[in-house]
């Protein structure tokens, strides 16, 4: 790892001002990803502006009819949180299947959106919940937010305060996991929300998250498994590498489309 | 450098660290508590296992300067030199929950975190989802789900 100088501001003005004032420095906040790529050094930032001692910037609540929670909430208090067992099970669920109990214990909803990981989970929720994407500068609806492997709209300043979730009537998350590293080779997160429905995937596009729309026009029509039948997703743009090649991953989406709209209609 | 004063194993300690000191390496290195290994040292194997504020955090993925004013607890902590092993240590002894030990102090805190956050009555099956991310390659897991299962009901006589 290289040399940094590390900052652990009380307020998210006074990290904005520490990003403001120090070129290329980075946030941190679980460092779960952070510290790994400056391990590798392939990350090398001279400053880190530590925002995991920010008081309330993990809050997890409902506002009106939406699910509220705080950028640094680990993923241990998002899976065990009561408020979001009741609001939105799928959520909890999926936040308590990320990495192992030890990493969810650090790892944040904020740095992994921030990040944008190809196979990560969190973006699949949030771009098929429709949620916004709350900074310190502005409001930013899913779909304008992640941008490509690894890119947001985030700018250099820019620091997530918190993500905002509207309610959906039904939801669930299915991942199939890579066999070595655990993560999703392919995930689907499915929501019904009440006016249109929602699939977004995440592990098997080549620029990251998207939403599988032929499916979701389908499935506004009749909300079953059974009117996936005979539709497919291409390969085309999906990734394909020595764990799986497009085509497979095209038909582990279609799959997993069907168990998810299943679980949600069970639930 | 930076300053930081944070509790281990009860005690409180004051140093100058460079940022860039992992929690492991200043455990290790610095206070010389060895018994916290450093195996893949990419937050995957799950030797580097200790308890920060409590919870079962990988120390080789976690800044010292992150645990500054917090309160770390590393297998040495489990129990006083001397002293009778903790519950959980004795049943990995008792059931030879171990071969060549390497993994062992890791598997002991997640075992430990995981008793604390669901209780004494552990399933095998919750076991072992709870150990995806500790790493043992001589055992097979069978001893140490055993160990664990075990170590949870003993922890249950002696709280």
């Amino acid at each position: 790892m290289y040399e940094f100088k590390y900052h652990r501001p009380a307020t998210v003005r006074q990290a904005a001002n520490l990003l403001v004032k120090n070129e290329d420095a980075k946030v941190i906040a679980g460092g779960h990803t952070l510290v790994p790529v400056m391990k590798q050094r392939l990350a090398s930032p001279p400053h880190l502006v530590d925002l995991s001692h920010i008081e309330g910037l993990d809050a997890i609540e409902m506002k009106g009819r939406s699910l509220v929670i705080g950028a640094t909430a680990k993923h241990a208090d998002v899976a065990t949180s009561p408020i979001v067992g009741e609001a939105i099970p799928a959520l909890a669920e999926l936040a308590g299947g990320i990495g192992d109990p030890a990493v969810r214990h650090k790892g944040t909803l904020g740095g992994s959106l921030a990040n944008n990981d190809p196979t990560a989970d969190y973006p699949a929720a949030v771009l098929a919940l429709g949620a916004t994407i709350v900074t310190n500068k502005r409001r930013l609806k899913a779909e304008e937010f992640f941008q490509g492997l690894f890119t947001t709209a985030l700018e250099s300043d820019e620091i997530i305060t918190k993500v905002m979730f509207p309610l959906p009537k039904k939801a669930a998350y299915v991942k199939f996991r890579n066999q070595a590293s655990r993560y999703a080779l392919v995930g689907v997160f499915v929501a019904k929300r009440p006016s249109d429905v929602r699939v977004a995937v995440t592990g098997a596009g080549s620029e990251g998250v998207f939403r599988a729309t032929l499916f979701e026009e389908a499935l506004k029509k009749r909300f079953s498994h059974k009117v996936l039948d005979g539709i497919s997703v291409s390969p085309e743009g999906l990734n394909s590498d020595l764990h799986g090649s497009a085509e497979y991953r095209a038909h582990l989406i279609g799959v997993l489309t069907r168990r998810a709209v299943e679980a949600a209609t069970a639930k | 450098m930076a300053k930081i004063s944070l509790i281990v194993n009860g005690n409180p300690v004051n140093a100058n660290v460079d940022p860039r000191t992992l929690l492991v390496q200043f455990l290790r290195e610095n206070l010389r508590l060895t018994g916290t290994h450093v195996g893949c040292d990419t937050s995957q194997c799950g030797a580097c296992v200790v308890h920060l504020d409590g919870k079962a955090v990988k120390s080789c993925t976690t800044l010292a300067v992150m645990a500054d004013g917090h309160e770390v607890k590393t297998i040495e902590g489990l129990a006083p030199d001397g002293a009778p092993l903790h519950p959980m240590q004795e049943a990995f002894r008792e059931h030879h929950g171990l071969q060549c030990g390497f993994c062992t102090p890791g598997m002991i805190m997640t075992a430990v975190d995981l008793v604390n956050r669901k209780g004494h009555d552990l399933a095998d099956h919750v076991i072992r989802e709870e150990l995806e991310g500790n790493l043992c390659r001589c055992t097979g897991y069978q001893n140490i789900v055993t160990s664990i299962a075990a170590g949870a009901k003993a922890m249950a006589k002696s709280a």
